[in-house]
């Protein structure tokens, strides 16, 4: 049996991965993946505590984090691809005005 | 050495390795392709845990529709190489190296600290559909409808955000 504080350690390192890449990335399409990696991290600890405490809630906020996470990818591809109609341009660091 | 801890090892490897790939490649498609691999590693690690479950629904939602989003839209945008030209924040962005290592500091001191002893010992979840679902459907309930709602604003904001303005 894999003890508990590895997946929970594995999960602190995946999510600091995604941390990086949101704060290197210069393409929001690639920081939109890092946020990803950063929502797969919490997931695996979510399941990595439920099974260590032997109950599903764990399970059952991975289902939750999931269709969050489907909704967030719909609603920010979105909106990327509404910028670069506009802009033609894709790089986070133009987009610094809130108004078009 | 048991089997179970060899899985966790191969699979750790593929998961960081695919992470740090995302991270450094310069082309989205590869990025894209690293996720991929990246999101169906952590199915295993469901599926390792007794999550049946979740490690399908990981594979079908992420693995499968998010993915595919992701491609389909890079394929749109063709940003084919992207991030090329001067860098306007260079100097800030190596900031980022040691903000990360802080954050990987203070997880590894909130790990170590004993936050986590003195639960119980860990035991055989039922992880099956039937688990779940009686678990959604009893105490999550509402949340659960929530959710479908969410869906629907998702839906209806999505087709309302990249519908072209006929003039």
């Amino acid at each position: 049996m894999v003890p508990t504080s590895w997946y929970v350690g594995l999960s602190a390192v995946l999510f600091v991965i995604g941390v990086l890449g949101v704060l290197v990335r210069r393409n929001p399409l690639v920081i939109f993946m890092s946020i990803e990696i950063m929502l797969n991290a919490a997931n695996l600890a979510f399941v990595a505590f439920g099974q260590q405490h032997g109950s599903v809630d764990g399970q059952a906020l991975v289902f939750f984090v999931l269709c969050v996470a489907a909704a967030e990818v719909a609603v920010g591809l979105a909106i990327i691809v509404a910028i670069f109609r506009l802009r033609r341009r894709l790089s986070v660091d133009e987009l610094s005005l809130m108004r078009g | 050495m048991t089997p179970a801890i060899v899985t966790f090892w191969i699979l750790a490897v593929l998961a960081v390795g695919s992470a740090v790939g995302l991270v450094l490649r310069r082309n989205p498609i590869h990025g894209a392709l690293f996720l991929v691999v990246h999101l169906a590693t952590l199915g295993a690690f469901f599926l390792q845990m007794r999550a049946e479950f979740l490690a399908a629904a990981q594979v079908i939602v992420y693995a499968g529709a998010i993915a595919v989003l992701f491609v389909f839209a890079i394929m749109v945008l063709i940003p084919g190489k992207e991030e090329t030209g001067l860098d306007p924040l260079r100097a800030q962005r190596w900031l980022a190296v040691p903000v990360g290592g802080l954050l990987l500091i203070v997880l590894a001191v909130m790990l170590r600290s004993g936050l986590f002893r003195g639960a119980p010992a860990a035991r055989t979840v039922p992880g099956g559909v039937a688990a779940i679902g009686q678990e959604l459907f009893t105490a999550y309930l509402y949340p659960f409808e929530v959710t479908s709602v969410l869906l629907l604003a998702a839906l209806v904001g999505v087709i309302a955000l990249t519908k072209r303005r006929t003039a």
